[in-house]
């Protein structure tokens, strides 16, 4: 058992309200630049939607992530025959047009037009070219538009979707849909360090922070092809690949990421898990169906007697041990089995773990025959053909699992491989919870029912409570529990003390350096 | 005309050389961000595949070739002894070079109509061009019209690129060659004497590494048990990654 700690993360997309406040506050602290304005780090979408970049998920474009091949796991779209073959022409790389080409505009056009008949107009300018453009595509161009032909329709998700299905979804198209909050997943498998040919990508033992160093990187850019998440940015300007850092600076002064930090809804939660490296590859290469088993199997108790002596062993901080004992990470993922990882079939194992949308279950969807209706009308009243109405009379009180708005499908097929069931296990758990709390707090729900819901559940009240609490009413620090990056060891072992004293402070600006 | 010819093959070759050692040197110990492909794939990535490829490929099976003439004459010359077999490889390398020659006409014209590649295109990027462009077009006009380059290479200039390396220059064989030839030894020194000043820095770093690396790299900042061990004094823990 070779333990190790990594700083992992949950969204509650119950709770995204796609504000965007965490793509902003990403953007002004590492993006605004050139060369890399097209890039969100962070960057929310709308589902069903075809994404950023446009289709992501639709790995027959884009090769990413892992495949399977006589039980052994190989880059789809990189490696070391494929990769280096590729080299001089990379033909599954996304283009700037996948993304948008980033636009500004010429505001002084306004101030400074000659007096004319016309209102002046700022016109959009190409960011790269500096010419004027007709702008195409821009940050979440899709935003809230999940079922505009252009987008939903082609969302990678439908293809296992009967068009009745799909039918019913487009019908509901100006109502249902959810926000997909998305960063570098920070994979435990990452599919683009395995990719990147000069060995420019690693993973940060201390915490599992995946990063690019920027001085080895030579733009070979099988990262951004190798990436199923395609959160692997190519910088045009620098050449050079920029992925999230998980706000490394900000997580070893004790701060939240400045995405969670900033976090309106307060979806994002943060912590340690600890983990088996050993047995990395043997998760990653489970069959589809007992990907997301394998990789909760990997991750490991904190409480565990064993896994503790095997920690300290290895030279986790006894701090480490602790914010993995209180993570909320650990509970959402392991101990309520809340929290699943977004397309645990790409096989890069993601330490980013998504809580489904249970979404507003209360309605279903009818076929009605509506003509006598439309024909009282006429010739007043335009016709309307929609067959399809939004029922929401429903017998019990937020309806059944299945007369979801969303066919459960669409869901397993983004965070479970497929696997229905899966699905349904952590929507019954989280709408046990619901109806505990209504018999709690508003009483019209028996005692009867409601401890029935909570046994087929498989959970109970303490533990709906529980639920209750860390997704309603936690704190900042029951949100966050960063540990200690003991950044003094960092230091001492990054310089000698001795060495560097006097060259900071008010001292010398640079190392003092005895002779030539 | 002697002046120019030890201009050309004594003098130049030293200062490329020079210019390429300490340049690269440099270059890699205090501008290691520079070294890059500076890829445009990803403001163009359609016409890139008519350029990039035939051009790359091209240059890797010519470059071989040079490199194995300078390596191994006599394998050049034993394997030249059959008609047949010069044949094969005077045709091979030339149509590799055609494969060049054309693929860096089409990086050319991509590169100049493109009006997204424009601000990622400087002034050192047109010099490559240039000086690639008669470079491959001399190489290709001395392969037509000197035959068998591969034979009289392993035997006059091989031994004259020794010399230079020995630093005993001889080019008393050397002198007598065509302006052509003279003029694409030129041109070879001068690419390897910019070459760590322009984009071509990535041939530097070719990633051979890669093939046998592991697949998955994890960094420590620090030995963890070492750090914790209270009995480890802090001067051996001395960073290991600066």
């Amino acid at each position: 058992m070779d333990v190790r700690s990594q700083i992992a993360m949950v969204f509650h997309l119950d709770k995204c309200i796609g504000c965007h406040t965490c793509s902003i506050a990403c953007k002004n602290i590492w993006t605004d630049r050139k060369g890399a304005e097209y890039m969100w780090w962070n960057n929310v979408e709308t589902k069903p939607g075809t994404g950023y970049p446009s289709k992501w998920e639709d790995q027959e474009i884009y090769k990413g992530g892992w495949g399977k091949r006589n039980g052994k796991i190989h880059l789809k779209g990189a490696g070391k025959r494929r990769g280096l073959v590729n080299i001089f022409y990379n033909p599954n790389l996304p283009v700037i047009d996948d993304y948008y080409e980033p636009f500004t505009y010429k505001y002084l056009d306004l101030i400074e037009s000659p007096q004319g008949d016309d209102q002046p107009t700022a016109r959009p300018v190409s960011l790269i070219t500096g010419k004027p453009i007709d702008i195409k595509m821009g940050p979440n161009w899709d935003d809230d538009l999940g079922g505009t032909p252009d987008y939903a329709r082609n969302d990678p998700n439908m293809k296992n979707i009967t068009p009745e299905e799909q039918e019913v979804m487009f019908q509901l198209e100006k109502m249902a849909m959810f926000y997909l909050p998305r960063i570098c997943n920070h994979c435990l498998n990452p599919a683009c360090v395995a990719s990147c040919p000069s060995g420019a990508i690693y993973k940060r033992g201390e915490d599992g922070i995946v990063l690019i160093n920027q001085q080895v990187c030579r733009a070979w850019r099988m990262c951004v092809t190798a990436c199923p998440y395609k959160k692997s940015y190519f910088n045009w300007h620098t050449g050079k690949s920029e992925k999230c850092i998980l706000c490394y600076p900000r997580l070893e002064a004790g701060l939240a990421p400045a995405c969670m930090h900033s976090c309106v809804g307060r979806i994002r939660y943060l912590g340690v898990l600890l983990y088996d490296a050993d047995r990395i590859e043997e998760a990653a290469s489970a069959d589809d169906k007992d990907l997301i088993k394998s990789q909760m199997d990997i991750i490991l108790d904190p409480f565990d007697e064993d896994v503790i002596k095997a920690a300290k062993e290895n030279g986790i901080a006894d701090s480490t041990l602790h914010a993995a004992q209180a993570s909320p990470i650990y509970k959402f993922v392991k101990q309520w089995g809340l929290a699943l990882p977004l397309h645990p079939e790409f096989r890069t194992l993601p330490m980013l773990f998504y809580i489904p949308p249970l979404l507003p279950v209360m309605a279903s969807v009818k076929k009605v025959d509506n003509t006598t209706e439309a024909d009282k009308k006429a010739p007043l009243a335009k016709k309307w053909n929609n067959d399809w109405i939004y029922d929401t009379s429903t017998e019990e009180l937020w309806g059944k699992l299945e007369q979801i708005r969303f066919p459960l499908k669409y869901i397993a097929s983004l965070f479970s491989a497929g696997d229905e069931d899966v699905i349904k296990e952590v929507w019954k758990k989280l709408m046990a919870v619901r109806i505990h709390r209504r018999r709690v707090t508003v009483g019209d729900i028996t005692n009867e029912k409601a401890d029935n819901t909570l046994s087929e559940a498989g959970i109970n009240a303490e533990m709906a409570d529980a639920i209750y609490a860390l997704t309603s009413l936690p704190k900042f620090e029951e949100r966050f529990v960063i540990p200690a990056a003991h950044r003094e060891q960092a230091i001492e072992m990054m310089d000698f003390t001795g060495d560097t004293k006097g060259a900071t402070g008010f001292g010398f600006k640079s190392k003092v350096k005895r002779g030539v | 005309m002697a002046y120019l010819d030890n201009f050309i093959l004594i003098a130049l070759p030293y200062v490329a050389l020079t210019v390429f050692l300490i340049g690269s040197i440099y270059k890699y110990t205090h501008r290691k961000f520079q070294f890059s492909s500076l890829s445009s794939e990803f403001l163009e990535g359609r016409r890139l595949f008519y350029g990039s490829v035939p051009f790359h490929w091209g240059i890797l099976v010519v470059f071989c070739g040079h490199l194995t003439a300078l390596l191994i004459p006599r394998g050049i010359l034993a394997w030249n002894s059959q008609p047949v077999r010069l044949m094969v490889l005077e045709i091979t390398g030339f149509i590799f070079g055609i494969s060049m020659l054309v693929g860096l006409i089409n990086l050319i014209i991509r590169r100049y109509t493109t009006p997204r590649l424009r601000p990622v295109t400087n002034a050192m990027d047109l010099v490559i061009y240039i000086l690639l462009f008669l470079q491959t077009f001399a190489g290709l006009w001395i392969a037509y019209s000197f035959r068998w380059g591969s034979s009289w290479f392993a035997t006059l200039l091989t031994p004259y690129l020794y010399s230079i390396f020995t630093l005993h220059p001889d080019t008393t064989a050397v002198a007598l060659l065509p302006w052509p030839v003279k003029a694409h030894i030129a041109g070879a020194y001068l690419i390897i004497g910019i070459l760590p000043f322009s984009r071509l820095v990535h041939l530097l770093v070719l990633p051979l590494n890669y093939l046998w690396r592991p697949y998955q790299q994890v960094i420590w900042n620090w030995d963890k048990k070492k750090v914790r061990n209270k009995k480890t004094p802090w001067s051996l823990q001395r960073p290991e990654n600066t």
